[in-house]
């Protein structure tokens, strides 16, 4: 592999990365008062995260059965209002316990 | 008061820090057992600071992929974060400078926003480089470790430790879906959208970055028509989540 050819590649890669997050930073210096518009970033968050741990998070794990059990512990602590650290963690554990059972 | 903000920055970027750190030591793994040198690897993670932009860049990069199918490549994975930035660009205070602002924009991954979205008040540049300063350190760090080390971490660990990113996730979501009836429906929705993306014919031959950024666009419109948000939610009505409640508290 050359290094020229690496460098470039690398760059290109940051480069259109980097665009993407940067501009609506710059061009938006206003806060926005359309109420659509407003609803519509205030539905943002929610959506796409919903939409990139389901099904995802059922494959992110060695097993099935360890990504079920940790799924599980997430939202059972997550709707006990607990951290971010917390359920993340629990929820590593969740599926640790159950590989360790041999699921 | 300074010093404050960015330290508070730097503890709610922990969290993705650890997260992170296995997440890059397997793309290390990969991008050195795929023939990239530890140090193109290294520099990859710091430069472009995304998981999923990254694994498909080293395929592409393996295989000799001309630099224009490399950008389109990033620009369809990586387009979500377009709106992600867009949703920041709400919320950082009105009077931060434009040097601070290509700063920040570094840093939005999809941890990174989705902390910052639930972050009490307004943002300030302090408090961001505190947030995507550990963060960085534990991609990049994760990387190097594990592209040298090519594997340390027992597999049943690393395992384990997938689930931990979704965990974060989920604890982001349900906070607020349970407090309010549009956010339940509309998180309902996505993950019924997400979903028929995963599995229907046709729909499923749609690439990963694509499926989320069409999801997004239209389940947000749907939303914002059908149940627009009160003056008084605005866009920093996540600040009020039970999770943030309980930061604030840690803090």
């Amino acid at each position: 592999m050359k290094t020229g050819y690496l460098l470039l590649a690398i760059f290109v890669m940051a480069f259109t990365t980097y665009l993407i997050r940067t501009l609506p930073m710059v061009i938006f210096r206003k806060k926005i008062t359309n109420r659509f518009v407003q609803s519509f970033l205030y539905y943002v968050p929610y959506v796409v995260l919903a939409a990139m741990t389901f099904p995802a998070v059922f494959g992110s794990t060695g097993s099935l059965a360890g990504a079920c059990a940790g799924c599980a512990v997430a939202v059972l602590l997550a709707y006990k209002g607990k951290g971010l650290l917390t359920v993340a963690v629990g929820a590593a554990l969740a599926v640790l316990a159950v590989q360790i059972m041999g699921f | 008061m300074k010093k404050k903000k960015f330290l508070q920055g730097i503890q709610d970027g922990m969290p993705i820090c650890l997260g992170y750190f296995s997440v890059s030591m397997a793309f290390g793994i990969t991008a050195v057992l795929s023939g990239m040198p530890v140090w193109a690897a290294v520099l990859t993670s710091l430069s472009n600071v995304t998981s999923a932009g990254q694994f498909a860049g080293v395929g592409i990069i393996v295989a000799g992929g001309s630099m224009i199918e490399l950008a389109f490549t990033q620009l369809i994975i990586n387009m979500r974060y377009f709106l992600m930035s867009l949703s920041v660009s709400q919320k950082v205070e009105s009077r931060m400078t434009t040097g601070q602002r290509l700063a920040v924009s570094y840093g939005i991954t999809d941890e990174i926003f989705a902390v910052s979205m639930q972050h009490k008040g307004e943002l300030t540049a302090v408090y961001m480089a505190g947030l995507i300063l550990m963060p960085v350190l534990g991609w990049t760090g994760g990387t190097l470790v594990g592209a040298v080390a090519t594997s340390v971490m027992p597999a049943i660990l690393q395992d384990a430790m997938g689930i931990a990113l979704y965990g974060m996730f989920i604890a982001i979501i349900v906070p607020p879906a349970r407090e309010h009836r549009n956010v339940l429906f509309a998180v309902l929705a996505a993950v019924a959208a997400s979903y028929a993306f995963a599995y229907m014919p046709v729909l499923k031959e749609i690439s990963g970055g694509w499926s989320i950024i069409i999801i997004t666009v239209v389940i947000s419109a749907l939303a914002a028509w059908l149940r627009p948000i009160e003056d008084e939610e605005s866009v920093s009505a996540a600040e009020d989540t039970p999770a943030a409640q309980e930061q604030e508290v840690h803090a």
